[in-house]
């Protein structure tokens, strides 16, 4: 490995500074539990590694009125610990609490999970159906930007020179609200997502109709995939099995994968429509409890 | 472009099973290497060094972590524990360390001070873990040899 700098900024105008002037030479440390990987195994070439975590705004977590504000370094444990979080965001859940295990969790952020962009990643789908915004700052000032727009190829983002993630904001979930996130793998635990399905959805005041739903597709594309079409079709209908299949049907449609040695073509659009089922069946289940 | 002049040694201040550290270390060494190298503590174990196995789990302040995927550096200022601070006082074992013993949890012990700092971690905040939580818990450290039963077993006997 390329020997690097350990930079430790405190402030995001510091943090701006240090990553603009190594530029490709350098990238951000949250939890490091990709970035320390793919630095040994020669992925990146490094000058400098810089640790966001000293930066206040990147380890705060805060639910408020309007919503819920994560850190971009925020720790996995942080997030599934918070009983009160836990409640208004199951899909998060379901994601934060399945990421490696205990001891990945200490240190693994969804920012970090969203900012090395793996088409696998089991952090955006859930961030895409609580309808999440990436915060960043960088040279030019800060923006934001919708999560599932966030992801541009596989390892790359939205994301310009100097500029870093310092944030992910997710609105409040109205009333009658229920996510889930699921993915399949051939272990019980500490795999990678052969296919993983997030699914929301919003009823009604009545619960007999739905308002509103998402339905995000992981690891059957180059980047994970909002399947606008699967949602949409289920806004203004009653919640039913049969509902939840034909969106099952339009999320295989929307999916994109490969074969490989994880599974074939066939076999990942399969698993798209069970657990398109399945999640949207969860999430049912949740709003209505 | 061109490389970079090879980066200065910094100085790491971190306590240590209690006691303050003052170590020279490079920038770019994990965790694990500082432990191993800097402060000579042997017992954290270097298995993958990519976040798999667990041997080289230690608590940094007080969460597991795997010490291949933390940068030495970053231990500035915090607490670490390794399987060196398990024992009260250095003579007598830590009863999960006399039940890996007794239920013989270990044959070529290269996993098992990463077993030991998981399991103290639960027992210390879910004395009363049930064996399926135990399991879920420790589903982030590899053994090749025992077959894991006997591991799980000394943990739930240490749980007394
Ligand atoms: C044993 C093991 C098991 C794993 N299991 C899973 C799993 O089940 N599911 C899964 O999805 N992933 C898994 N991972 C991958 C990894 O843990 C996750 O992707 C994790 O969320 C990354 O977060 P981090 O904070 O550790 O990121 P880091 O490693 O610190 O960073 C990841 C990438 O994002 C960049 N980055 C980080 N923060 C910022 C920022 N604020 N601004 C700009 N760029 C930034 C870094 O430069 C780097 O390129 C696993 C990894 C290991 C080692
Ligand atoms: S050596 Fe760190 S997890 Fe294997
Ligand atoms: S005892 Fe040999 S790996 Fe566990």
């Amino acid at each position: 490995m390329h020997p690097f700098q350990y930079l430790a900024p405190t402030s995001v105008a510091e943090a701006v500074d240090a990553l603009a002037r190594y530029g490709d030479r350098a990238r951000a440390l949250a939890g490091g539990t990709d970035i320390l990987v793919q630095t040994r195994t020669g992925r990146f070439d490094l000058d400098a590694v810089v640790d966001v975590k000293r930066v206040p705004e990147l380890t705060a977590l805060a639910l408020g009125e309007d919503g819920l504000s994560i850190g971009a370094a925020v720790p996995c444990h942080r997030i599934y610990e918070d009983a009160e979080i836990a409640g208004l965001y199951p899909g998060l859940i379901d994601a934060a609490s399945l990421i490696g295990g205990i001891q990945i969790q200490s240190r693994a952020s969804l920012g970090g999970n969203l900012c090395n962009a793996s088409p696998s990643a089991d952090g955006i789908c859930p961030l895409i159906v609580h309808y999440a915004q990436a915060h960043t700052a960088g040279p030019n000032g800060r923006r934001s930007t919708p999560v599932e727009e966030f992801c541009l190829a596989p390892g790359q983002t939205v994301l310009g020179t100097g500029e870093f993630l310092v944030s992910i904001e997710l609105p409040r979930p109205p009333a009658g609200f229920g996510a889930a996130y699921q993915r399949f793998i051939p272990r019980n635990e500490m795999d990678i997502a052969v296919v993983g399905v997030g699914s929301s959805l919003t009823l009604n005041a009545a619960g007999d109709r739905i308002e509103a739903a998402r339905v995000a597709l992981a690891a059957v594309g180059p980047t994970p995939i909002l399947a606008q079409a699967a949602g949409d079709s289920l806004v203004g209908k009653a919640p039913s099995i049969d509902a939840f299949r034909e969106a099952g049907e339009l999320a295989a449609d929307a999916a994109r994968p490969i074969s490989d040695m994880r599974g074939d073509v066939n076999f990942r659009k399969e698993l798209v429509r069970v657990l398109t089922r399945r999640t949207l069946t969860t999430a049912l289940e949740r709003a209505q409890s | 472009m061109t490389t970079a002049p090879t980066p200065q040694k910094i100085i790491l201040n971190t306590t240590i099973n209690g006691q303050e550290h003052q170590l020279l270390i490079a920038p770019h060494h994990s965790l694990l290497e500082t432990l191993r190298e800097a402060a000579g503590l042997t017992g954290v174990k270097e298995g993958c060094n990519d976040g798999n196995c667990g041997a080289c789990t230690v608590s940094l302040d007080g969460r597991i972590v795997d010490s291949c995927l933390v940068l030495g550096a970053e231990a500035e200022g915090k607490q670490v524990q390794t399987v060196e601070g398990i024992a009260p006082d250095g003579q007598t074992l830590h009863p999960l360390q006399q039940a890996f013993l007794e239920e013989a949890a270990l044959q070529c012990g290269i996993c098992t001070p990463g077993f030991l700092v998981a399991a103290k971690a639960l027992l210390d905040s879910e004395p009363d873990a049930d064996e399926d939580r135990i399991r879920l818990w420790l589903a982030g450290n590899l053994c090749r040899c025992t077959g894991y039963d006997k591991i799980i077993r000394a943990v739930q006997k240490a749980q007394g």
